[in-house]
């Protein structure tokens, strides 16, 4: 994605000049528009940049080699640069940057963004335009990216003056801040990015028609509060949103105090300690067998941050049937979106957590209901069978990983039957530490959000459950993580296939594998150790814990590739548009629903 | 052979709840109305003046799939916005969903759906074969048209009104062979002093909005 730049810069060297001597020091000189996107970003307090370079966005590469206080990790492909970014935005809670140039390299970001839109996760992009005289044109590198990347961002402009663009750049990381988090976009022609000003930019700022809500309505607070105060099966579902709104403490004050269990959707994961005994984990297509009772048994749910995903309801016919439902999120266009909410709750979780625990008037009275709850859990353990003379089972491996990490550690997947297993099987009781691709179900996300999530917390374990198909697309950047030393462990559980697909085929099409299994597949421990980082291969019970400490052990990034049943598959099931109580446990239970 | 089985009691086993929710999301419950069904609402949405706002609203509702009837967009008298006029058919759910996301979108600043009262205007032009010239004015006088242009082999005329007027007046012309038309589709206003749509900054809090549609329905 190289061009010769083409325009003199001549000019616009000398306008540096002449703003770096009438200014304190080098870093406030602002003398063209790429300096300005520089400042504004300093000014967001950005840190690092995650992109990649190319003709149209050189300039404000140019720029940024006097910054010495914004880093810049070039990735080995824009998707990778994005997720990178998005992983730092959810481990960091303040948006991660990614950047590339026009065209194609601004189409490479789109699956990053699109993934970013689903989970709500806050991103700011930067791309190289043609010079603005050239758009329209069909000029080399030239994409409509505005129009490209509309449906897939918060908010997307195309900055069109220098003395703008820094504002622009501001307000596009407030924007992905502010409020429901989310991707942004600012399009960066060249012309505007190398033209004169001196206009430093404002800090950060939304638009001042952006006003998202705080607190929520009194009366419905209240209303929600005496219901829940009333109700027989309440349960606290924690989304997203919990973790966003960096509402978890006031989340666990208010479960606690009650004494109401609580169930977390898969991108609520840590949002609540796992190992509490009030936990009942994750509800869903690949939810625990007590989560889904509960959910299916509530009469009233209280979901916070949460926008009733498909994946979590199953079909709307059968999804908490008997619950009313108090809903918390801050974006008003998900109540009732796709589950009616009786109690519209909008607000900031925070808030209205706090809110709701100064409105209950007494803890609901549900010994049963907990007892039941409890009885569920011991009905349903996540107890797979472990015959030591056939493979591995991958639950083992991501057990014993879990066994020797601390609390703290973060967990990044790919998509796919690992991602499941590693929901499954690892206890989460911190937030931010569970990274992952939840609505859009991006494979490939593994790798490059272990670079992003390490970047973020360089003080925190890292290790990436992969699959094999996830890893093929992206497995790449590890030649990033080995140019930037980043000890992260990367753990492939390798079934040869695309293994979910493999599973639906099994269970939905009569067995018939069409394009799910590779015939051949790259040795990734020898792979791994091409790009320079260490590589490991595991096919033996007895080698899986030895392996885990060596590749920990090792000061920077390894690859561990576990060959693990070919045949093993993710329950508890609830096919597509089921009934989560009828959640299949056995292929007999599934065909039979 | 595939394995992962877990143990517990199967489906049919289980506490299984009795109730069910519509494909709305709503729990079916005989006091409450189970069913809506699709209904008109005319929406005025003020919006920034910029490039691109017009194919953003555009795509919010093709992708959403909001059954779109009309939409329209013209200037104000404030040259940064620009006031856009938009005819829906969906279920109430769907018309307040689509409220929602429209007041979402950044460059969106206030939007409001219209009383049934409300004056609704459109245009059309219609051009028909010009055989029979004083039986085509008599139509257009009598929906108090203009004719725009008249010639030996076509006539064109102008006529504006509610949808219902449009209709009739199209169905009047076509006994003479109309060769083209074109029409607006709705521009609108609130009637006496109801704002359309409020320059101060929305009010993104459903229960205000809900508060703001129940003045409008008890208009």
């Amino acid at each position: 994605m190289s061009e010769r730049a083409s325009v003199p810069k001549d000019e616009t060297e000398e306008a540096a000049d002449e703003a770096t001597e009438s200014q304190d020091t080098a870093d406030d000189g602002i003398a063209t528009g790429a300096d300005a996107v520089a400042a504004a970003l300093e000014g967001a307090g950005v840190e690092l940049i995650f992109g990649v370079q190319g003709g149209a966005i050189m300039p404000v590469y140019d720029a940024l080699y006097e910054h010495e206080a914004i880093d810049h990790v070039t990735m080995a492909h824009e998707q990778g640069a994005a997720h990178a970014a998005d992983a730092y935005g959810i481990v960091s809670g303040d948006p991660g940057v990614c950047m590339a140039t026009s065209g194609p390299g601004a189409t490479n970001l789109v699956t990053g963004l699109a993934d970013a839109s689903m989970d709500s996760d806050p991103v700011l992009a930067l791309t190289g335009q043609v010079p603005t005289d050239l758009v329209g044109n069909d000029a080399f590198q030239e994409t409509d990216t505005i129009g490209v990347t509309q449906p897939v961002t918060k908010y997307n402009i195309f900055s069109s003056a220098p003395d703008e663009v820094g504002d622009d750049v501001g307000t596009a990381w407030a924007l992905a801040n502010d409020g429901r988090q989310g991707p942004t976009l600012v399009d960066l022609p060249k012309d505007v990015t190398q033209g004169e000003t001196d206009r430093q930019p404002a800090g950060p700022q939304t638009p001042d028609t952006y006003d998202p809500p705080t607190e929520a309505d009194d009366v419905v607070v209240q209303e929600a509060a005496d219901a829940l105060a009333a109700a027989d099966r309440p349960v606290i579902l924690a989304g997203g949103g919990v973790i966003k709104g960096e509402a978890w403490d006031e989340l666990h004050q208010f479960a606690t105090e009650y004494e109401i269990p609580v169930i977390t959707t898969m991108p609520g994961i840590g949002a609540f300690p796992e190992d509490h005994d009030l936990s009942l984990g994750m509800a869903g297509m690949h939810g625990t067998g007590y989560a889904n009772l509960a959910i299916s048994n509530t009469d009233l749910l209280l979901g916070v941050g949460t926008r009733f995903d498909d994946r979590l309801t199953g079909g709307l016919d059968t999804f908490a049937p008997d619950a009313e439902v108090a809903h918390v999120d801050v974006d008003p266009a998900e109540i009732s979106k796709n589950v009616h909410a009786d109690y519209p709750l909008v607000g900031d979780a925070k808030h209205v957590l706090r809110q709701l625990d100064d409105a209950m008037s007494a803890a609901p009275s549900i010994d049963a209901w907990r007892d039941t709850c409890q009885q569920w859990k011991s009905e349903y353990p996540l107890d797979y069978e472990m015959p030591e003379d056939e493979p591995l089972k991958p639950e083992f491996v991501v057990e014993k990983f879990d066994e020797v990490t601390d609390d703290d550690t973060i967990v990044t997947t790919g998509v796919g039957q690992h991602q499941m297993w590693a929901c499954m099987y690892w206890t989460y009781v911190e937030p931010r530490t569970w990274v992952s691709s939840h609505g859009l179900g991006t494979m490939g996300y593994g790798v490059p959000s272990a670079i992003g999530a390490k970047l973020a917390a360089p003080d925190q374990e890292v290790v990436c459950f992969d699959g094999d198909g996830s890893f093929l697309m992206t497995g790449q950047e590890i030649s990033v993580a080995v140019r930037e030393n980043l000890d992260i462990t990367v753990v492939i559980l390798n079934n040869e296939a695309i293994g979910m697909v493999r599973q639906w085929q099994d269970g939905f099409y009569e067995g018939r594998r069409m394009a799910s299994e590779y015939p051949w597949i790259p040795e990734f421990d020898k792979l791994a150790e091409a790009y320079g980082a260490r590589g490991f291969r595991v096919e033996d019970y007895d080698e899986v814990e030895e392996t885990i400490q060596a590749a920990r052990e090792y000061d920077g990034p390894s690859v561990i590739d576990v060959i693990i049943d070919p045949g093993e598959n993710v329950y508890p099931m609830v096919p597509s548009g089921g009934d989560n109580a009828r959640f299949a446990l056995t292929e007999e239970q599934l065909e039979g629903l | 052979m595939t394995t992962g089985e877990l143990p517990g009691p199967a489906p049919d086993d289980r506490q299984l709840p009795e109730g069910r929710r519509n494909s709305q999301g709503i729990r079916i419950d005989p006091e409450a109305e189970a069913e809506h069904p699709p209904e008109e609402a005319v929406l005025s949405a003020l919006v920034k003046h910029e490039p691109g706002v017009l194919a953003e609203i555009s795509g919010l509702f093709s992708r959403r799939q909001f059954n779109i009837e009309s939409l329209t967009v013209g200037s104000t008298i404030d040259d940064t916005m620009a006031r856009m006029t938009i005819v829906i058919e969906e279920p109430r759910p769907g018309i307040d969903q689509a409220k929602k996301q429209l007041e979402k979108l950044i460059p969106v600043i206030s939007v409001r759906e219209l009383a049934d009262d409300a004056l609704e205007r459109e245009l059309v032009i219609v051009k028909v074969d010009g055989d029979e010239p004083d039986k085509v004015n008599a139509i257009t006088q009598m929906y108090d048209g203009t004719t725009l242009d008249a010639g030996p082999r076509t006539i064109t005329a102008q006529i504006t009104g509610d949808e219902q007027k449009i209709d009739d007046a199209i169905d009047a012309y076509a006994q003479f062979g109309i060769r083209e038309i074109a029409r607006t589709g709705y521009a609108a206003l609130a009637r006496g002093e109801a704002p359309t749509a409020q320059v101060t900054p929305p009010n993104r809090a459903p229960t205000e909005a809900q508060v703001a549609t129940q003045e409008v329905s008890d208009d």
